[in-house]
């Protein structure tokens, strides 16, 4: 019964969310249960809030939080600091990367590694560099970018590609994708999407964030929804992706209306 | 943000430095006053001359004084001197800071100075010569007469010039002949050990037609909680063709008051990178030149200050464009913790006929604390045609976007702005070009960054 009721809180939870940035309402009562082992897509028009979603719940402070809940794990996620959000298993991969100058790709990556070991645990170089190469490989990255500066000078493909390789690095169990296709050719599609299939697991939730069917022929989903003016107005299997492709966005805004 | 512009020299905060303005000015007396006692021995008759017109020329000029436009924005309650003596290290100091002097792994010549005194020299393997300057005379007296202090202090610091060419009898010479390239850096270490003590380092490398050398210079006191006073002078001379790679690492310690005189002259297609590293001192005064003297001449100009509490960083640069097609690249860099202030004037000067020069000069300031104050003055003054210089004078803190991507991968905001600042710092010494001295370099810099966020 115990274990049951373990394995029930083994997702990342949302409940009945509401957030703001600068007075304005963003996210209107989202609902939305991502368990381990699946994956869901989200997908809605500019300015449904998708992006305010994934921000909400990596923590950033531009983002006020005014009802609702998250949790993961049966932890409330929303009172904990960003850097904590992380820590505990969170991952969101940036729409738009943030470029670090003179921070190295290789120290940076480290830098949140050691942050995840106990004080006074050192992480180990040698075996740092085994699995980072590893990882870049996979991703096909040139090993080059372990000296680079963080996204800096990077094309959409290379910065997208290492968003992956920081999630593959940290392994974190629940992944938020935000617009993770944008920006990207279908060359560089193809390897993100691998590098997001190969992370796939029963101990992993999956978060897809996007505006276009078109990441779903690649990472394909389990449930996907509709996000409409802050809330979850429809939900089903990656058929409804294949629909609203075809019949656009304005589909589920009329049948919404129809409804109202 | 740019803060100031070449027409319109600004500060952050001018009513400050009005207020600090008043209250008079420092000196330098107490031993300086009295004559240095000189073992004149076999030395030429133009070096004893020049170091005695130089003490007069001291004892002549004024201090430094706030109307002085190329004082301005110092703070000159820090420019009293007045409780400096010359220190005599003993024989455990000495062995003590030999055994202290740790640098890079590999170096063609090895040369230890303690309060101005070589103690120790392992000199010229791979056929460069690294001699103490005095000894150095008598063999190279003519190269050494052209260049010793000529040109120096510049920018305002001639009264600290004079007082370095007359105390200094004491310095390095680094000479690398025609075509060759020395394999490894020579690197020299000055100690200032007591209370009150002071050091002149003075370091004069020359390089022959196509010649290369790097050199690594490394400032340090024996104890952080010594007063002490440093006037240094480096003179690098690039002939035709040759390369210089000179980085001077300042970690004197927190209560040190320095002067650093750089001067640089580059011959034709001959290239030098200049780097200082400012990672100590209570107030630090830095002048540096470059004198592009011939066609194909280029310059890199990089500095790199990390400042807290109520440190001065003052730097003034001039890059001087002699001749067409002519090269400089300067990039200064300052991380302000604390109260700390930082100064830059610059200057590009491109001479009448000096066309299709290429002149930069950024400097960028990193403002990590509400209580830090950046002043910069770039300028230009161009008289030739086909030209491209600019400047740009940046004063910015970190960006929160930044800070928040560190903070999405669990890294604390601590961690992430200490992490943020250490690039800022280091990201011009990937201009230099060599592995060893990055590293080195890096790690110093990590280090001034733990000390001074700890």
């Amino acid at each position: 019964m115990e274990a049951q009721t373990q394995s029930q809180q083994m997702k990342l939870e949302i409940k009945d969310l509401h957030a703001r940035i600068d007075g304005q309402e963003i996210l209107k009562g989202l609902s939305l249960d991502i368990p381990k082992g699946e994956v869901h897509a989200i997908m809605g028009p500019n300015g449904s809030g998708k992006s305010t979603l994934s921000k909400v719940l990596a923590g950033h402070d531009d983002y006020e939080v005014t009802g609702g809940e998250v949790l993961m794990d049966g932890v409330n996620l929303l009172e904990m600091p960003a850097d904590e959000r992380s820590r505990a298993g969170l991952f969101m991969a940036f729409q738009y990367p943030v470029e670090i100058p003179g921070v190295s790709n290789a120290n940076f990556i480290r830098a949140a590694l050691q942050a995840r070991l106990p004080n006074g645990e050192e992480l180990d170089a040698v075996d740092f560099y085994k699995a980072l190469y590893a990882k870049m490989d996979e991703l096909e990255i040139d090993r080059k970018f372990t000296a680079r500066s963080v996204n800096e000078g990077y094309s959409g493909g290379e910065k997208k590609r290492n968003e992956i390789l920081q999630m593959a690095m940290l392994e974190p169990f629940y992944c938020v994708l935000d617009e993770t296709d944008s920006g990207l050719d279908i060359d560089a599609l193809k390897i993100v999407a691998k590098g997001v299939n190969a992370m796939r697991s029963p101990y992993r939730g999956f978060l897809v964030i996007t505006h276009y069917q078109r990441l779903l022929d690649y990472i394909e989903p389990d449930h996907v929804h509709v996000m409409v003016n802050g809330r979850i107005v429809r939900s089903g299997g990656k058929g409804l992706a294949l629909e609203l492709e075809e019949k656009g966005y304005d589909w589920v805004r009329d049948e919404l209306a129809v409804t109202a | 943000m740019i803060d100031a512009l070449a027409e319109a020299p600004g500060s952050m905060d001018s009513e400050t430095e009005e207020s600090r303005a008043i209250g008079g000015f420092g000196s330098i007396s107490s031993a300086f006053e009295t004559k240095p006692e000189w073992e004149n021995g076999n030395l030429p008759e133009w070096f004893t001359k020049a170091r005695e017109e130089a003490w007069n020329e001291f004892l002549r000029l004024p201090m430094p004084g706030r109307k002085d436009e190329s004082w301005r924005f110092a703070n000159v309650k820090l420019h009293d001197f007045s409780s400096f003596q010359a220190f005599e290290a003993d024989a455990d100091q000495i062995e003590e800071l030999i055994e202290r002097s740790h640098g890079l792994a590999e170096s063609s010549a090895r040369v230890i100075f303690v309060n101005g005194r070589m103690v120790k020299i392992d000199a010229g393997s791979d056929g460069v010569v690294c001699l103490p300057l005095v000894d150095a005379l008598a063999e190279y007296g003519a190269v050494i007469e052209n260049h010793f202090m000529n040109r120096q202090g510049q920018l305002g610091g001639r009264k600290f010039a004079a007082l370095h060419a007359a105390r200094s009898d004491s310095g390095v010479f680094v000479y690398v002949s025609k075509g060759v390239e020395v394999a490894h850096p020579v690197e020299v270490f000055h100690w200032v050990v007591g209370d009150n003590a002071t050091a002149f380092p003075h370091t004069l490398v020359v390089t022959e037609q196509n010649a290369s050398v790097s050199v690594v210079e490394h400032f340090q006191s024996a104890n952080d909680d010594e007063a002490g006073f440093a006037v240094g002078a480096v003179k690098l001379v690039a002939n035709t063709g040759s390369r210089i790679n000179y980085v001077g690492s300042q970690r004197w310690g927190s209560k040190v008051k320095a002067v650093n005189l750089a001067l640089t002259e580059v011959g034709r297609d001959a290239s030098v990178t200049g780097c200082i590293a400012q990672l100590g001192s209570a107030w630090c005064r830095s002048e540096a030149v470059s004198h592009l003297n011939g066609p194909g001449a280029n310059s890199d100009m990089i500095s790199v200050a990390i400042a807290n509490g109520d440190q001065e960083i003052d730097q003034r640069t001039l890059q001087h464009h002699a001749q067409p097609s002519t090269t400089s690249n300067l990039l200064y860099k300052n991380a302000l913790y604390g109260r700390s202030r930082s100064i830059f004037a610059g200057l590009i000067q491109v001479d009448q006929g000096a066309h299709q020069t290429d002149a930069y000069q950024p400097c960028r300031n990193l403002l990590l604390s509400d209580e830090v104050e950046a002043n910069s003055m770039p300028g230009l003054e161009i008289n030739a045609d086909g030209v491209k210089c600019s400047h740009g004078s940046t004063s910015s803190q970190i960006d929160d976007d930044e800070i928040f991507y560190f903070v999405a991968r669990g890294i604390t905001p601590r961690i992430a702005r200490k992490l943020i600042a250490i690039g800022f710092s280091t990201e011009p010494i990937q201009r230099l070009k060599n592995e060893a001295i990055e590293e080195l370099l890096v790690a110093q810099i990590g280090q001034r960054f733990e000390d001074v966020t700890q």
